[in-house]
């Protein structure tokens, strides 16, 4: 399957992700659009990786040019978990605090 | 290194050491302990640099150096800080250390009013003065003496303005710090240009290889020398601080103006005899600044009613002789001179402290007279200070000033008569002011009358001494006309005034003229005296009114006026115009406007914090869309 595909899917699945966060006010949506964005380009990595790979497979069938971005992937998966558990934490918090995930009740914040 | 010179160190440590202890410790040291202090480390220096002086006179002894440490040492410069000890430095340091335990005896006695603080500063600043003059003398190098140089500058300023609640004192001492600086200057690019030139600037290093150098060069630095010299020996054009540097105590101006302070420039340049020796244009411009500054302070003095001005003027006007000799190429007579200046003017301003502090602070001749009766001792040793300025044999002035005139009769016959001039005007100014203070009617105020007593023995002891020394003094260099080999003082400074030209020997005048020149000179002063005698040793006389030219000379030739007008006032000027301008609306314009320019945009930038989440990932996403095209579009 050519790279494109992958590019266009990874393009797709961002913009949705980038027009979530502008346009909704619930919290948690915005947090799932966040996650949408960081498996778009993981998605994008894993693709170019594997292209990179196979044209270097080809030349020499025991070089590992290519593989690296596949384990990052697991990092930023990783820390996206990590960062969901801070970010569910302060969005139960927030909750339990004003009864409303709605983030325009944040610019309180301000004051 | 031998005997004595081994603990040479010691003579410019000792007043160091009293100068710590009385200026740490002066808010508990009581008034007694200070003053012993302050005039035992000195009477302790001057018995070293007796020792030191009769080693030095020993048969067959040469110039020593004894190092100390290296002052400055890197790659291609090598500065010592070492003390030598020659015949020249030996005399300077008994004339020093000498006059200054006397001064410092009749100063405990003098400033007996000031309070224990003031008491113990006043001795603390009074050693440090010392200190820097011995370094001076002492030092082996340009750089050492430069150290000293600047030093003695600084307390000179300390001391000048000690009674700083006075303003105007204040201001003399800023004057005399500030003419000393311009001189300065011209000391330290000598001592440049020499580092240049010579790669050394050690007196040995330097006078062995002067006279391979240029002949421009040699007058560059002679020059440059000279300047310096005329700060701090107070020739024209930096003389004026000289006679406002009279506002501290009177000991004070007996320090600095007989004994040490002034004579730093003929030190400089009998030091440096080998240079200007090599150099005539720089030898021709030392002897006319000399006389002519002679003969203006002498001209300047005839009309001054302030007891210390007098003096003050004669001082100026007794260095611009030394100059003179210095600069038609005599200079053992321009280092007797000294030494017999050094004499008869501490003798002098102590005389007159000792009449100051019986009148209770009241400088006015015109207001004293009739004194001799009151103050016996000090009207005697007075007398003979005047008899020995005005060069009556045999008292020490007349062997130098004859010895000066001499030779600048050798040289040029318009210099023995500008200096015959000065002679008769000192003898006639010195006399004024001594029968007006002295003989005729008591001017003062009734109870000023009453006040009158003589000074305690610590007054009148070193009176008396600096009276006996300014009595023979001058036997040291009894001229040849009388005696022949009898100059003593040549023969000893002779290792030390190698530059000098003995071809000029030739035209040696013959003995009876020079007897016949003498006897003339010495005839003319007195008639010098009596004319002065008959017009101020009267009953019944008032300041008188001056007619024109009187005026001229009471107002000092109007010289601090003129330096008001072309110097002062255009750099006040300059300077009101830096602040007002340069300063407010430039440099604190830019500082001001970079502050406000932060403050306005910042107060601009705050808009932008608006609380709502939603505007700051706008604001984000649109920033990373920015970013992107400037990366696809611009590749920067």
């Amino acid at each position: 399957m050519p790279i494109n595909y992958y590019i266009f899917l990874s393009v797709c699945l961002f913009s949705i992700g980038i027009v979530g966060v502008l346009t909704r006010r619930n919290a948690i949506i915005i947090f799932m659009c966040i996650e949408l964005m960081l498996n778009a380009v993981n998605l994008l990595l894993v693709a170019f990786s594997r292209m990179h790979h196979a044209a270097a497979y080809a030349l020499d069938n025991s070089t590992l040019v290519g593989s690296e971005a596949q384990i990052f992937v697991f990092f930023i998966m990783v820390v996206a978990a990590a960062e969901v558990t801070v970010g569910l934490a302060i969005i139960v918090m927030l909750y339990r605090n004003i009864h409303s995930v709605d983030i325009n009740f944040l610019n309180r914040l301000k004051h | 290194m031998n005997g004595m010179i081994k603990y040479g160190y010691l003579i410019p440590l000792l007043p160091l050491i009293g100068f710590l202890i009385n200026g740490l410790g002066r808010n508990f040291l009581s008034k007694k302990i200070s003053s012993t202090i302050g005039s035992g480390v000195l009477i302790l220096s001057f018995v070293c640099s007796l020792l030191v002086f009769n080693q030095v006179t020993k048969p067959g002894f040469n110039t020593q150096v004894l190092f100390l440490f290296d002052f400055i040492k890197t790659a291609g410069l090598d500065i010592p800080f070492a003390l030598q000890f020659d015949q020249l430095s030996a005399l300077f340091l008994l004339i020093i250390t000498g006059i200054g335990s006397l001064i410092h005896i009749y100063s405990a006695a003098y400033m007996h009013e000031e309070t224990e603080q003031h008491y113990a500063r006043y001795f603390a600043y009074l050693n440090l003065f010392v200190f820097f003059m011995l370094i001076l003398v002492l030092g082996s190098s340009y750089v050492t003496m430069f150290i000293g140089w600047e030093g003695v500058g600084l307390s000179s300023y300390l001391l000048i303005g000690y009674w700083f609640s006075n303003n105007n004192y204040n201001n003399a001492a800023k004057k005399a710090f500030v003419m000393n600086r311009i001189g300065d200057l011209g000391f330290l690019l000598a001592i440049f240009w020499m580092l240049s030139q010579f790669g050394v600037i050690t007196y040995t290093g330097v006078f062995a290889e002067a006279s391979t150098m240029p002949l421009s060069a040699i007058t560059g630095i002679t020059l440059l020398l000279f300047i310096g010299a005329m700060g701090k020996s107070a020739q024209i054009p930096l003389y004026t601080w000289l006679p406002d540097a009279m506002a501290g105590p009177t000991p004070v101006s007996a320090l600095i103006h007989a004994a040490t302070m002034v004579t730093a420039g003929i030190y400089m340049i009998a030091r440096s005899n080998i240079m200007f020796s090599l150099a005539p244009v720089s030898q021709n411009l030392v002897a006319i600044i000399g006389i002519a500054t002679a003969l203006l302070a002498a001209t300047i003095a005839l009309k001054q009613n302030d007891i210390k001005k007098v003096l003050a003027y004669s001082t100026v006007s007794q260095l611009g002789l030394m100059f003179l000799a210095l600069g038609v190429g005599s200079y053992t007579a321009g280092v007797f001179h000294v030494m017999t200046h050094a004499f008869f003017k501490a003798l002098l301003f102590l005389g007159a402290g000792s009449v100051i502090h019986a009148m209770h602070h009241e400088q006015d001749i015109y207001k004293m007279g009739g004194l001799r009766k009151k103050l016996p001792i000090t009207h005697i040793t007075f007398l003979i200070g005047c008899l020995a300025i005005a060069g009556i044999p045999p008292f020490a002035g007349f062997f130098s000033k004859d010895e000066i005139l001499t030779a600048a009769l050798e040289k040029n016959v318009v210099y023995y008569l500008l200096g015959l001039l000065t002679s008769l005007m000192t003898a006639f100014y010195m006399f004024r002011m001594y029968f007006l203070t002295f003989h005729g009617n008591f001017r003062g105020t009734e109870e000023q009358y009453h006040h009158v007593h003589e000074s305690p023995a610590a007054m009148t002891m070193p009176l008396m001494v600096l009276a006996l020394l300014s009595i023979v003094g001058g036997w040291v260099g009894i001229p040849t006309v009388f005696a022949e080999d009898a100059h003593r003082l040549s023969s000893f400074l002779a290792p030390v005034f190698t530059g000098v030209h003995h071809e000029a020997k030739a035209e040696h005048l013959s003995h009876s003229l020079e007897l016949s020149l003498m006897a003339g000179v010495v005839v003319l002063i007195i008639v010098s005296i009596f004319a002065a005698k008959s017009m101020f040793a009267k009953e019944g006389l008032t300041a008188e009114k001056s007619s024109s030219f009187g005026k001229l000379l009471e107002n000092k030739w109007y010289v601090d006026e003129l330096y008001d007008k072309i110097i002062v006032q255009p750099i006040n000027h300059i300077a009101s115009f830096f602040s007002r301008i340069i300063d407010n609306k430039i440099i604190d314009a830019t500082v001001n406007g970079v502050g406000k320019l932060v403050q306005f945009s910042s107060r601009q930038m705050r808009l932008l914090q608006s609380g709502q989440v939603g505007s700051y990932v706008l604001i984000m996403v649109v920033s990373i869309i920015i970013f992107f095209i400037f990366q696809m579009f611009w590749k920067i």
